[in-house]
């Protein structure tokens, strides 16, 4: 299984692809809110990206006040 | 429908429906592509009864109150109808408030009962404040196998046999408590009565019929006011059915549509904004001659459309784009913030009609609606069947506080006889929202009196609830403000918060606590949190007990620094 370290840099990957912006630009602890300059629902389209990358599913609730690229990796991380 | 006039509660008109209406589909639960539940008003009253037998047996009185905290879900109505069969008083809480903000509103409500999703009961019991919890029957739905309830008792197995008494209430008895706001300090508690509801519910109805099959997609939540509403009593009294679905991911959403050809949805412009932006990527993907035919389409639909939607025709004109949306979809209808008029044209020059409104909980759902004869992007409608609306003390543009009369405005703040006789006056309520009507009666609004915003999403957020995150912040003194209060605008939208600092003698504005700042920030719910700040260099305003006179600070900063002086957070 991959590691947190790992899965934390495909999401950054994906995230940047999904929003087309620069990978150095966002860092782990970024608020992607602020950074992508992004609301909620663009970021629920970025999830369902990354569900189908991971191959896991993850209820809206859990996402709820998750607005950083580590927090949200963790959740990844535990359903892997 | 139902002639709710013949009706003296919500209770007795739920019920009258549920048997005329046996044989119809009320409610289809999809969570992503799998449909959970289907009930048919029959299915419904099977369901319901045995959960009001179990409340009533539980020493649940008619008048107690019962908070609901739920995600959108067909539990969360089946409980509202059993809470009403009872006689009680409804509290809808909303389920996207921190846990220590909604055990402070449920102490508020002094709610005795607590119909409750798993995954938020687990972050209420992990709350510090639950400790005093004081509601003395919760109902957890969804819990796992073996999961430590705290005492509460799993939703599925509570109920009993035998059929429960039904309560009659009168219509002037309260039948709901919502919450506006509050949770900083002073809840205000809207006091809802069956009468406010049933007179809301006969004058949207008259203007926005609904019948048995049409499908009604339920997204807002449920504990907002225009989702209670047109996602459940509305439907119910007519017959039709209400569509829930478990997933705000838009891919579900959008497949919703099709799937269960959608009649009417209600929604905030942060979600009508996502389906703009989804259709012009695909508009964008086409082949130049493609979009040259499709803009060209679009022109002639609007032409033909200028006095009045005519939409068997636009489904004509432009099928691919209403075969998106199921083909069915009669209006989008849209409220609780402000919504930009090139969106609201951009779907109804497709041929889908954006419904637009305007309302506070205060004043139950809606006070003015667009009624489509024309379509005008540029206003709020006009007052709805029963509403009167005035403008206090216009200005030379014929703009002022909006006051309203109407049997859809709320009884009174709970427990807070000041602010009611604040907001209630000669039975005019105080909107503390800015507009002016048009020759054609169309109300339109220039902004807000009152120190608040409303976010995209329809989230009322007043700086005196945020402020507590910032205890302890390392300078003299702060305070927030929503900026178009501070630099007032004759227009809505650009909505932020700021946090006014003053720092301490000699202290410096440095790194450190920029970063306490952002930390701060973070820890508010993404919808709450600031937009920027100011750092200010004089001793804030305040009254002989100290508290800050925050109009006078407003005015005092408007005079010597402009709004582009706000630092971005």
């Amino acid at each position: 299984m991959q590691t947190a370290e790992e899965t934390l840099d495909e999401i950054l990957k994906l995230a940047a692809a999904h929003f087309k912006v620069p990978l150095e630009k966002l860092h782990p602890d970024n608020d992607f809110f602020k950074t992508l300059g992004i609301d909620s629902l663009q970021t629920l389209d970025l999830l369902t990206k990354l569900e189908n990358h991971f191959r896991v599913e993850i209820p809206d609730y859990e996402l709820q006040g998750v607005s950083d690229f580590r927090t949200l990796a963790g959740k990844i991380q535990a359903r892997l | 429908m139902l002639d709710l006039q013949k009706y003296s509660c919500l209770g007795a008109a739920l019920r009258d429906a549920l048997d005329r209406f046996s044989g119809e589909t009320c409610l289809i639960e999809a969570d992503r592509e799998r449909e959970k539940t289907r009930l048919t008003y029959s299915d419904f009253k099977d369901v319901s009864l045995p959960l009001a037998r179990a409340l009533e047996d539980a020493d649940f009185d008619p008048g107690d109150r019962a908070a609901i905290l739920m995600t959108n879900q067909s539990k969360w109505l089946i409980s509202a109808y059993a809470i009403f069969y009872c006689g009680g008083v409804l509290v809808p809480l909303d389920y996207k408030l921190t846990a220590p903000e909604q055990l402070q509103l449920l102490a508020h409500s002094n709610a005795k009962v607590l119909v409750v999703e798993y995954h938020l009961w687990r972050a209420i019991m992990q709350a510090p404040e639950f400790q005093n919890i004081k509601t003395k029957l919760v109902l957890v739905t969804e819990a796992p196998v073996r999961a430590d309830l705290a005492g509460g008792f799993r939703w599925e197995d509570f109920k009993r046999k035998g059929a429960p008494d039904f309560v009659m209430r009168q219509r002037e008895d309260a039948a709901c408590i919502v919450y506006s706001s509050g949770t900083g300090g002073r809840p205000k508690g809207c006091v809802l009565t069956h009468e406010n509801y049933l007179e809301q519910c006969r004058a949207l109805t008259a203007w926005y019929p609904f019948w048995p099959g049409v499908r009604y997609l339920s997204i807002l939540p449920t504990n907002h006011a225009i989702d209670f509403m047109v996602g459940f009593i509305g439907p119910f009294v007519c017959g039709a059915c209400v569509v829930h679905l478990r997933t705000l991911r838009p891919e579900f959403v959008r497949d919703a549509f099709v799937r269960y050809r959608i009649t009417y949805v209600a929604l905030v412009p942060m979600i009508v904004k996502n389906l703009e932006r989804g259709l012009r990527a695909k508009f964008d993907e086409l082949p130049s001659w493609k979009r040259a035919l499709l803009n060209r389409t679009i022109a002639i639909n609007r032409l033909l459309t200028r006095k009045q939607p005519r939409i068997g025709l636009s489904r004509a004109l432009l099928p691919q784009v209403h075969r998106a949306f199921g083909g069915e979809l009669l209006a989008l209808i849209t409220g609780g913030a402000f919504m930009e008029p090139s969106t609201m044209q951009f779907f109804y020059d497709l041929g889908i009609p954006v419904v637009n409104g305007y309302g506070l909980t205060e004043a139950g759902t809606a006070l003015t609606l667009n009624d489509l004869k024309p379509f005008r992007a540029d206003t709020v409608g006009k007052p709805l069947p029963g509403v009167e609306l005035r403008v206090l003390s216009p200005n030379e543009e014929g703009i002022g506080e909006v006051a309203a009369r109407s049997k859809t405005v709320m009884s009174h703040y709970l427990d807070d006889a000041e602010l009611t006789l604040e907001t209630i006056v000669d039975g005019w309520l105080l909107t503390g929202d800015l507009g002016r009507f048009d020759n054609s009666g169309h109300l339109q609004l220039f902004g807000r009196k009152k120190n608040m915003i409303v976010t995209e999403g329809g989230k009322n957020i007043y700086p005196e609830d945020i402020e507590t995150v910032f205890d302890g912040l390392p300078v003299k003194e702060y305070c927030v403000f929503a900026a178009n209060y501070v630099w007032r605008q004759k227009e809505l939208g650009q909505e932020m918060l700021v946090l006014v600092l003053r720092l301490d003698q000699n202290q410096k504005f440095d790194s450190a606590l920029l970063a306490e700042l952002v930390k701060r920030n973070r820890q508010l719910p993404d919808f709450k949190r600031l937009g920027g700040y100011l750092v200010w260099e004089k001793d804030f305003p305040r009254t002989a007990s100290m508290k800050i006179k925050r109009l006078a600070l407003a005015e005092e900063i408007r005079k010597s620094i402009e709004r582009s002086a706000v630092v971005a957070l």
